[in-house]
């Protein structure tokens, strides 16, 4: 009988050693594969459990958190949550993140390893750390001036600092308010089918998702590329242009909104905006000059992250030469996000260069402490700095001569470039009117600012819709508030 | 200890022949380490109120005390009548219940309107009184051997009871008189095991050498066998009718192994095993309550596939892997996601995701020290009754902690069982704490020191004298 007992217990033992194994595999080896399944409420969990970090602009929160009481228990809130949503986006328990929100999301809730300097004992102790606080590049009083600016119009604002890339205003209209998709339940439900069923689409950041076709705007590019190629030496001199200018290889006459475009020198031709003199530029640069002058500007780059990802601006690159013609004016495929076209500015501003845009300055962690900087990526020469110089002579004649007049800063040097695009078929939607411009002290050598704006606002009367009417007093009020500040500010 | 040994040796008349080598009474070390259950215990009940409120619970004194008090009367109990018994058994016990009482008062946090950690304190308090009663009236365990048809009928009628009450969650398991809900079945399992062990002890010759050899294995004649599969096959059908399985697998694995033990007999194993794996692949497929359990078992997240959402058994699964190594903390788990049952059959996965891999084995090192002191009394026993019942109370804990344990961790299909001592269910706290009493009873006598040659002068069994000798030397 003693023999048996023995046997018994070493049965025992056995069910013993099975129940440990098993128990080493489910809660080590499998550990990973459980905790990561999106049916394991955990993730969401642990995610709410802590307030999540704050997005700043000039070191002031404008985002914060509220205890719902909840099993996912805290909520985000937005201080000024429809001026900053282009900035921010939304943190939503049931509709997931979107722009910064997503960009910075392994920051702002904790699971980031930089967090900590021993992720390891975190994950061993299965703590969860509080999120990081993400530093936004955000001038908050641009923000708010171009967001006044744009009232109750459909549009967007970019500015960004020309030497550095600072990204200084980001506003997008009609806008909304995130935090009524931060939570879960019926009324979140409720609002995200409103705000994605709104005609106006109010969570279309127009800033940098939207591409709309840039019109004389681009003739910024057009010139440089006719400049940097040495196509056109001297601005002063006369292009023999023809008007109208018969697009080639077909029987369309290309006319001018403006009067004494035949012949007409460089300068005259950009402060009137002279379509048939740059259309014949473009077709005559040929398709391989402007499509690698507008790449150097930043066009067709689909992998722009502010961190949030920036919509490609497009140009062009198999096309006919009647197609060349219209896109060098900014017509035809040619589109381009706001963002895109203030780097077009900044490129001009800052004799030549650019500096990649970035919207994040620098993390920190919940106790304030520094985890990363901002990206500083290397800047890149777009056009030499001859030809920046030419442009910036271009475009301060448009504000101080041309249709830019309504952009002009006292004791201020501006420079700027209007745009009224044609779009749908047979260009009859209404048309886009554009601002880009620049803005640095009269006797400073730093640029402040450079500014993209656009105003899409098919209420208005369309005599009304132009760059010079609608858009470039947004870009004024901005600018003047740049300068205010100073550079670098 | 030493101490022990010295003062009961001078107490001994200094012309008795020396003693054989007398084995400690070691009550000291019980009490110490009961002191030491009771202060874990009221530890994880602080944990508990400052993990989730960042304050001592209101109760934590009363709780403390009452616990205390408890395995203060139960040490007394043993010191007085069983001074002898295994020091291991009691303070493990108020070990795992303390640390099941810990479970359910955290887990009543999520359940606001149902508080089951007082009800569980009054049952434990029943089981106490009901484990001080056994160790005070039943001086001798081979008492026992005598009522075994009256523990057999009993067991039976116990087991049918919930046959005239409404089925709870699928199962008529429950009995309910006056407001408490009473699972009969749970006693069953004690008496059944008495039944077993003394039949076996009274017919293990006869079983073991008597009958034909059939295909090479002894099988033993039918008028032997006859009465105890007869009864096996009515408790079986009694709990395949109130579809409770578990409880029908833990009868068959004890019979099983009290059978292979009093015969010496592998070919019953064979047996044993081969009616199981018939017996668990017929209902396994006939029974669709067992089938969609066998289901679950295969494929534990079939239900997130097909957009059912986690189900009890993913959600136990993805609790034991949330708690890793080391454990989230008591309180600072989600077990509650698991939902129904979460303070019963599934408790084990608040224990998994709060400690971690660490806890668990910890727990489970605690059974098993509880089996193993089952079994060391057992083989220290020179009657064939108390081995039997020994080992019977032995392997009735170890199956059920298998059972369980194995299947809200998947490695086992799911059968609807409590985890000694931790789960919520009075009837399974009593039985267990009756359980411990017997295995007391049976250490004590398995460790009391018998002389070579017995001598009158010596003889403590069965006429125990009312106070234990040397009382004051063991402290």
């Amino acid at each position: 009988m003693i023999r048996c007992i023995r046997h018994t217990a070493a049965f025992s033992f056995l069910l013993l050693v099975a129940l440990l194994v098993n128990a080493a595999r489910v809660q080590v080896v499998e550990t990973e594969r459980y905790g990561a399944n999106p049916a394991n409420r955990r993730v969401p969990i642990a995610r709410y459990e802590k307030p999540r970090g704050a997005v700043l602009v000039e070191g002031s929160p404008v985002t914060g958190s509220r205890d719902s009481g909840g099993r996912l228990r805290y909520e985000r809130t937005y201080t000024d949550g429809p001026l900053y949503a282009p900035v921010t986006g939304f943190s939503s328990q049931t509709y997931g993140t979107s722009l910064l929100e997503r960009a910075e999301d392994g920051i702002l809730s904790g699971v980031d390893d930089r967090l900590t300097a021993f992720p390891w004992w975190d994950r061993l102790t299965r703590t969860h750390r509080r999120g990081g606080d993400v530093h936004t590049t955000i001038n908050a009083r641009m923000q708010r001036a171009a967001f006044a600016g744009l009232g109750g119009k459909k549009g967007a604002v970019a500015a960004v600092e020309p030497r550095t890339g600072r990204i200084l205003t980001l506003v997008s209209t009609p806008s909304y308010e995130p935090g009524v998709l931060s939570g879960n339940g019926a009324a979140v439900d409720e609002a995200w089918r409103g705000l994605n069923g709104a005609a106006r689409r109010p969570m279309l950041n127009r800033a940098l998702q939207e591409t709309y076709p840039p019109g004389s705007t681009f003739k910024v590019v057009t010139a440089a590329a006719a400049l940097e190629s040495g196509r056109v030496t001297d601005i002063d001199a006369r292009t023999d242009a023809p008007d109208p200018y018969t697009l080639p290889g077909t029987a369309t006459r290309l006319g001018n909104a403006a009067k004494d475009c035949e012949d007409a020198p460089l300068r005259y031709a950009f402060r009137a905006s002279c379509n048939t003199v740059f259309a014949r530029l473009g077709a005559e640069l040929g398709l391989r000059t402007m499509a690698a002058t507008a790449r150097r500007f930043g066009f067709n780059d689909d992998r722009l992250r502010i961190p949030s990802p920036v919509a490609p601006s497009t140009f062009d690159t198999r096309m006919d030469r009647a197609q060349l013609a219209l896109s060098a004016i900014g017509q035809y495929d040619t589109a381009a996000t706001p963002l895109q076209m203030a780097m077009v500015a900044a490129v001009v501003a800052n004799g030549g260069q650019l500096a990649p845009p970035y919207l994040v300055d620098k993390v920190t962690d919940a106790g304030g402490v520094m985890v990363a900087a901002g990206p500083h990526r290397p800047t890149r020469q777009v056009v030499g700095p001859a030809t920046a110089q030419q442009l910036q002579e271009l475009m301060i004649d448009v504000v101080e001569h041309g249709s830019g007049r309504r952009a002009a800063l006292k004791g201020v040097t501006v420079g700027g470039k209007t745009g009224t695009a044609q779009h749908g078929v047979r260009n009859e939607g209404m048309p886009y009117a554009w601002f880009i411009s620049w803005a640095r002290e009269k006797d400073g050598y730093e640029p402040a600012v450079a500014v993209a704006v656009v105003v899409e606002d098919a209420a208005a009367d369309r005599a009304d819709i132009s760059g010079g009417g609608s858009a470039a007093p947004i870009a004024r009020a901005v600018m003047a508030e740049a300068v205010r500040q100073g550079p670098g500010r | 200890m030493t101490a022990t040994a010295g003062a009961a040796a001078t107490a001994r008349p200094a012309d008795t022949p020396p003693p054989l080598p007398l084995l400690p009474r070691r009550r000291g070390v019980e009490l110490a380490l009961l002191v030491g259950a009771v202060l874990i215990s009221v530890c994880g009940y602080a944990v508990v109120g400052l993990a989730t409120h960042h304050a001592l619970p209101g109760g934590a004194v009363r709780y403390g005390a009452g616990l205390g008090g408890l395995a203060l009367l139960a040490h007394l109990a043993v010191r007085l009548r069983a001074p002898y018994a295994d020091p291991l058994l009691l303070p493990t016990a108020v070990l795992l219940n303390g640390l099941g009482l810990v479970l359910i008062f955290r887990l009543d946090l999520e359940t606001p309107g149902d508080h089951a950690a007082p009800t569980q304190l009054m049952w434990s308090t029943v089981g106490v009184t009901l484990f001080i009663a056994v160790v005070l009236l039943l001086g001798d365990h081979r008492v026992l051997q005598r009522y075994a048809y009256v523990c057999a009928a009993l067991a039976l009628l116990l087991m049918a009871a919930p046959i005239l009450f409404p089925a709870v969650n699928g199962a008529k398991i429950w009995v309910r008189v006056a407001g408490f809900s009473i699972q009969p079945g749970e006693f069953a399992k004690v008496l059944i095991t008495v039944f077993f062990a003394a039949y076996l002890a009274a017919n293990h010759t006869a079983l073991a050498h008597v009958g034909r050899r059939v295909m090479g294995l002894q099988l033993p004649a039918g008028r032997v066998l006859g009465p105890i599969v007869a009864i096996w096959l009515i408790s079986v059908a009694v709990l395949v009718l109130e579809r409770d399985l578990g409880t029908s697998l833990l009868f068959f694995g004890v019979f099983v192994v009290l059978l292979y033990v009093a015969t010496g007999r592998t070919g019953w194993i064979a047996v044993g095993l081969l009616l199981a794996g018939v017996g668990a692949a017929a209902v396994g497929t006939l029974e669709p309550h067992v089938h969609s359990r066998v289901e679950d078992w295969q494929h534990p997240f079939a239900g997130i596939a097909e957009g059912r959402g986690p189900g009890q058994l993913a959600q136990s699964l993805f609790a034991f892997a949330a708690g890793g190594m080391l454990g989230t903390g008591l309180g600072q788990g989600h077990s509650a996601l698991i939902g129904f049952a979460m303070k019963s059959d599934f408790i084990l996965a608040t224990f998994g995701e709060e400690l971690g891999l660490a806890g668990l084995t910890a727990l489970f090192l605690l059974y098993a020290l509880l089996v193993a002191r089952g079994y060391r009394a057992a083989l220290g026993l020179d009657d064939p009754f108390g081995s039997l019942l020994g080992v019977g109370l032995a392997v009735l804990p170890a199956l059920q902690v298998f059972v369980i344990a194995g299947g809200v961790m998947g490695l086992i299909p799911l059968t609807g069982m409590a985890m000694p001592f931790l789960a919520q269910g009075g009837s399974s706290v009593v039985t267990n704490w009756i359980i411990i009493a017997l295995l007391v009873r049976l250490s004590d006598r398995a460790r009391t020191p018998r002389p070579a040659t017995p001598a009158p002068a010596d003889r403590r069994r069965p006429a125990p004298p009312p106070t234990a000798p040397a009382q004051g030397a063991g402290r």
